[in-house]
């Protein structure tokens, strides 16, 4: 137990100007490899996980890649048991693969046969294989031949280890996964969306969910290496529901999941390889949450701020309008378009400086002029203006009141609240409903039919 | 086999561990949650990290406090990118405890050289080595793991005790919650807590990865066994400790048969509550698979005992007495195998009897048998009456009907004289 | 049981045909012993209370849902031969509205059965997608993310997703619940340009008041099929009195006892 040290005793050492350069030109074979391995990981994943994300079986996937640890292990010793090392990728991966579809199935059979729900059957597989699969990893490791210290490292990741026909097999299933998602783009979109319309049309549900979860489970194995299995459904989900953030079609957000995937897989590749004891498959992960975190704040479609943006805009519009009608309703009053300021706040109540704070907003916008320092006068363009808003808001009253059952008393706020959001053509079919029908008994008489 | 005082020590220590970790996990898993003990189980690494990083020992009241952070933090993240991000919760809970579980890792391996941790230890535990670190209690060497587990274990028993309405409430019909002034967000924050604050006391024995088997499968088993919220929640805990005891056993026997020394104990621990889930799965007296299997086996007998009595009975009424096993085989679609199991059962209950090759009704039966008639009749009346159909389809929806009618049910079908086939419904026996 | 002669008949003219359908939820039967047969080029109703079964009914029929017994002919021909001629309208509440594509991406799907495994949609689908917008009057709101829209319209691109596949049968769940008058007119409209082009369109409908106006024909449905034919002579006050009046509790007892039996049926 050491004592005496603080967080800032965790110091960065960062790298000089020259290692940044060797490795970001893949001047080393080492970082070339882990760099272009985890660069088609990272595609790969992006591209399959946007539709395991549509498909609402993310954490089927975590489930998936715990599973795999027996596999790995049970590969091991058949391997060993039949002469060898124990240390081929691909051996070991069909191992993974083989225990992924495995736990897979145990989750569709106790969904099926028992009352537990989903949740339950995940995590009881995901559990009680990875408690087999270390089991069996410490039995592995007393075998007589073979060395299985290795395999330990599929648990965290050991991409440092990775040499250049590891990364082929990336490339191969990365273009694999490429191939399958552009010939199955529609199909797979389809069952994401719409599985009893997809049923009826004729395509085999079970068929394409196949399809689905074999994808996911080869890239879930071949993440097993770089990132290790315990995040490996981080790379599949992180980047997909990032995409998610910046676009509204299908196609962008594979390509975009992609995009990020990837990125983050150079990323943290070349971070991992300049600063020491630094662990390539978390840095990777971290990066792809701080590209989640930017997409949830900044993204284009349906970002936080995109919304808050809209929000004020609309709120603006708003307030724009309220000025209006109050100027509107002030005006109507007297005969002619000049007022003073305090007549709007006496028919608001709203603060003084709030209204003149809007007047002059509607000055810019060139609905309202300043006569002299206490009269306002409206300019044509803000009568014109003024009366389709004030139109509008008592079209919706009188609509309340007598299709909604809505109290007179309480209507000007909702009508307010509402009638921000009416479209032309709602207000024309309005108009024709109402003024042709009974005459209406507004709270606030129309004004000039216009 | 060489059992020794470190062995049961492991055992007790598993056995509270797995104990402290099902109550909670009951409640998780009766609320469609187990995978927020997952995740949970996997973020509180960071806590403990960062409680590490900052006080430079394992200091219980850091840590105790980097877990209740940790706890509701998860909570709280996972709610706010499901409902703020429409992201589905799956997802949502897969993007924090990743993540957070990623910095968690980085700061262990970056901070091994400054606190004295092994990052693997934290993730499967060290149970074997937990005897080693002792503290001293009334003069006594006791593990420390033991101690930690100890208390855990019973502050859950008390907090489960004093909240048993609240969670059993919102647990099952979170809107009556609502009605009686419980209110659900904060059971459900008492629970976030509750799991982080026994996954991280169970990290010390069997990692904070293993401790998801202890929380979802024993509660699991529970659950396919009983439906009663106190009989659940005594049988979760009741089969976590066995788990707890077979696991450990397993660990250091079964591979000894095969030429090994032994295994990961943790690891054993959750096969350990995986093979008691299949048990479970497989023989349950109420949802086991055995037993729904014997069930219909039992039901389809029964039926094919009162429809052999009958055919018997409609026999008799068109005058057609004889009628050997094989006919009646045909007549009511079985095998011959089937035949004589049920033809054998109907002996012994009295209700046939066999002359020479033919088989025929004893009094008892026949009584039964018209019961069973009257039945059928009255529900092809009451068919035809309420959903005027082909005739075809009276016969066979009323077969199906006739063995499922209780007296109440057969007293509303009320009376009738004939069948819509122009068959006499038989008059009520007299029983 | 063997078929009679005139169910042979019926069988291969009649566009949908229902023999003996039983459908258990739960190995509780939801649908029993159900025996239809729709007549071309008309609009049909399914009546009933809820839990009758009349989204079971169709569903079971597109073979969405498994059968316990039962036989379902399209003419005259199985389900499975016959996708090609069937379109569904299932209820909103069913997807997820929140997924990322735009209503002529939904239309659009209409047009995948036809264009088969694989192969990417052709110019002649897009036109034909537009088209079914149109007629909708869902024109304007073709690259507008369907979260975006309200549930009328969302109902209305549900419909030209089915108008694009150009089919001749239609199912629809409930396409009149919950929406605005402007859609409801427009759905009506549809239904009635289709059964002039002499398809026929089957529709679960919850709203009593509206049965006479909208449709042809008419099925009264409580777990069995209580009355069916045109309008005029089914739809009256003592057939409704029998499918809604609460006096099959005892079919429906009969059914839970069967379920928790878990009888084979």
């Amino acid at each position: 137990m050491t004592g005496g040290h603080s967080l800032s005793d965790a110091s960065l050492t960062l790298p000089s100007l020259e290692q940044c350069i060797r490795v970001l030109t893949l001047e080393d074979y080492n970082t070339r490899v882990v760099v272009l391995g985890v660069m088609a990981l990272g595609a790969a994943a992006g591209l399959i996980g946007t539709f395991l994300l549509l498909r609402k079986r993310a954490l089927t996937a975590d489930a998936l890649s715990h599973a795999t640890l027996p596999g790995i292990a049970i590969a091991f010793m058949v391997m060993v048991a039949m002469g060898g090392e124990g240390k081929s990728l691909v051996g070991l991966l069909i191992g993974a693969f083989v225990f992924g579809c495995i736990g897979i199935l145990l989750i569709l059979a106790i969904r099926h046969t028992t009352r537990l729900k989903d949740d339950a059957a995940i995590g009881i597989v995901l559990s009680v294989l990875f408690g087999l699969g270390l089991c069996l990893l410490r039995i592995a490791s007393e075998f007589p031949s073979g060395s299985a210290s290795g395999l330990g490292g599929f648990i965290f990741g050991k991409a440092a280890s990775m040499v250049a026909s590891d990364a082929l097999v990336m490339a191969g299933v990365a273009v694999v996964v490429l191939v399958a998602t552009c010939m199955l783009c529609k199909e797979l979109t389809l069952l994401c969306f719409d599985e009893e319309f997809s049923s009826v049309q004729g395509w085999s549900v079970l068929l394409l969910d196949i399809v689905l979860m074999s994808l996911v489970t080869v890239v879930t194995v071949v993440a097993l290496q770089s990132v290790g299995l315990v995040l490996a459904v981080a790379m599949l989900i992180i980047p997909a529901a990032s995409a998610k953030y910046w676009t509204r079609r299908i196609t962008s957000m594979l390509i975009a999941a992609a995009i990020i995937g990837c990125l983050s897989g150079w990323l943290g590749a070349v971070v991992s390889a300049l600063v020491p004891r630094m662990p390539t498959g978390p840095i990777i992960v971290l990066l792809c949450g701080f590209w989640f975190v930017i997409s949830f704040i900044f993204g284009s479609n349906d970002g936080l701020l995109v919304r808050q943006f809209l929000r004020w805009s609309l709120n603006k519009r708003i307030a724009r309008q309220h000025i209006l009608r109050a100027v509107w309703e002030v005006c109507e009053q007297h005969t002619d378009s000049e007022f003073g300021v305090h007549e709007v706040v006496r028919l608001r109540s709203w603060h003084t400086r709030t209204v003149k704070r809007l007047l002059r907003k509607s000055v810019a916008k060139g609905y309202v002029a300043r006569k002299s320092p206490t009269t306002w006068r409206m300019t044509e363009k803000g009568r014109v203006e003024a009366r389709r808003v004030a139109r509008n808001h008592r079209l919706w009253e009188i609509y309340l009141i007598n299709y909604a059952d809505i109290a007179p008393t309480h209507v000007d706020r909702d009508a307010d609240m509402i009638e921000h959001v009416l479209g032309p053509e709602l207000v024309e079919k309005l108009e024709k409903l109402l003024v042709a029908g009974d005459e209406p008994k507004s709270p606030h008489p129309i004004g000039a039919s216009g | 086999m060489n059992w020794t005082t470190i062995d049961t020590w492991i055992v007790f220590m598993g056995a509270m561990c797995a104990a402290s970790c099902a109550i909670p996990g009951t409640v998780l898993v009766l609320r469609r949650m187990s995978l927020m003990g997952d995740a949970i189980s996997h973020t509180v690494l960071p806590g403990i990290a960062v409680a590490f990083l900052i006080t430079g020992s394992r200091d219980p009241a850091a840590m105790l406090i980097g877990a209740v952070v940790v706890g509701l933090l998860t909570a709280f993240l996972v709610q706010t990118i499901q409902s703020l991000g429409k992201v589905e919760v799956g997802a949502s809970m897969g993007i924090v405890f990743t993540v957070l579980f990623a910095f968690g890792l980085i700061l262990m391996r970056r901070a091994v050289d400054h606190v004295d941790i092994d990052p693997d230890c934290v993730l499967y535990g060290a149970i074997e080595l937990a005897w080693f670190d002792q503290v001293h209690i009334a003069g006594m060497g006791v593990p420390r793991g033991f101690v930690v587990n100890g208390v855990m274990l019973i502050s859950n028993i008390v907090l489960i005790l004093v909240f048993y309405k609240e969670f059993k409430i919102t647990s099952f019909d979170p809107s009556l919650a609502k009605t009686q002034g419980i209110r659900p967000s904060i059971m459900h924050y008492l629970l976030m807590t509750m799991t982080a604050v026994t996954a991280v006391a169970a990290f010390e024995t069997v990692g904070s990865i293993l401790v998801v088997a202890m929380f979802i499968v024993p509660a699991a088993t529970a659950y396919l066994i009983s439906d009663k919220y106190g009989v659940l929640m005594c049988l979760s805990v009741a089969i976590a400790i066995i788990a707890a005891a077979l696991g450990h056993l397993g660990a250091i026997t079964i591979p000894l048969w095969f030429g090994f020394s032994g295994t990961s104990t943790a690891g054993s621990m959750a096969v350990a509550a995986g093979f008691l889930f299949v048990v479970a799965w497989i023989g349950s007296p109420k949802y086991g698979l055995l037993t729904r299997a014997v069930h219909r086996i039992e039901l389809r007998v029964r039926i094919l005992r009162e429809d052999v009595l009958g055919v018997l009975w409609r026999l008799e009424e068109r005058k057609q007495v004889a009628i050997q096993s094989m006919q009646l085989a045909t007549a009511i679609g079985a095998n011959p195998l089937m035949m004589r199991f049920v033809l054998l059962r109907l002996v012994n209950q009295g209700r046939i009897a066999k002359f020479g090759k033919c088989w025929l009704l004893t009094d008892q039966g026949r009584s039964f048998a018209t019961t069973l008639v009257r039945t059928h009749r009255l529900w092809e009346v009451y068919l035809d009456k309420h959903f005027p159909q082909d005739q075809h389809q009276l016969h066979h929806s009323a077969s199906r009907l006739e063995h499922v009618t209780t007296e109440s049910m057969q007293s509303a079908l009320g009376d009738a004289r004939t069948d819509p086939h122009g068959s006499i419904v038989p008059e009520n026996e007299d029983v | 049981m063997p078929q009679t002669r005139i169910e042979e008949e019926h069988s291969l003219t009649s566009p949908v045909s229902v023999h003996d359908l039983t459908v258990a939820y739960h190995r509780k039967p939801v649908l029993w012993d159900v025996d239809l047969d729709i007549p071309e080029g008309k609009l049909i109703a399914i009546i009933g209370p809820n839990g009758a079964g009349k989204s079971t009914l169709i569903k079971a029929i597109m073979d969405i849902i498994p059968k316990v017994s039962g036989r379902v002919m399209i003419y005259g021909k199985p389900f499975k031969k016959q996708r090609k001629i069937v379109a569904y309208i299932p209820q909103r509440e069913s997807v997820d509205w929140d997924f990322p594509i735009d209503a002529l991406g939904v239309v659009m799907m209409g047009r995948y059965g036809t264009v088969g495994w694989c192969r990417p949609l052709r110019r002649r689908d897009k036109e034909k997608a537009l088209d079914a917008l149109d007629r909708v009057g869902m024109a304007d709101y073709a690259n507008r993310q369907i979260s975006q829209l309200s549930g009328g319209q969302q109902q209305r691109i549900f419909l030209a997703r089915a108008l694009s596949q150009e089919s001749t049968i239609y199912f629809m769940d409930e396409p009149f619940a919950s929406v605005d008058a402007a859609t409801e007119r427009a759905i009506v409209q549809v239904l009635a340009d289709l059964r002039s082009n002499g398809k026929t369109v089957i529709v679960v409908h919850h709203d009593l008041q509206t049965v006479n106006e909208y449709f042809d024909h008419v099925i009264l449905l409580n777990m069995r099929v209580v009355a069916h034919g045109p309008v005029e002579s089914v739809f009256t006050q003592e057939n409704l009195k029998k499918t809604y009046g609460g006096r099959l509790t005892l079919l429906s007892e009969a059914a839970d006892r069967l379920a928790r039996q878990g009888t084979k049926l």
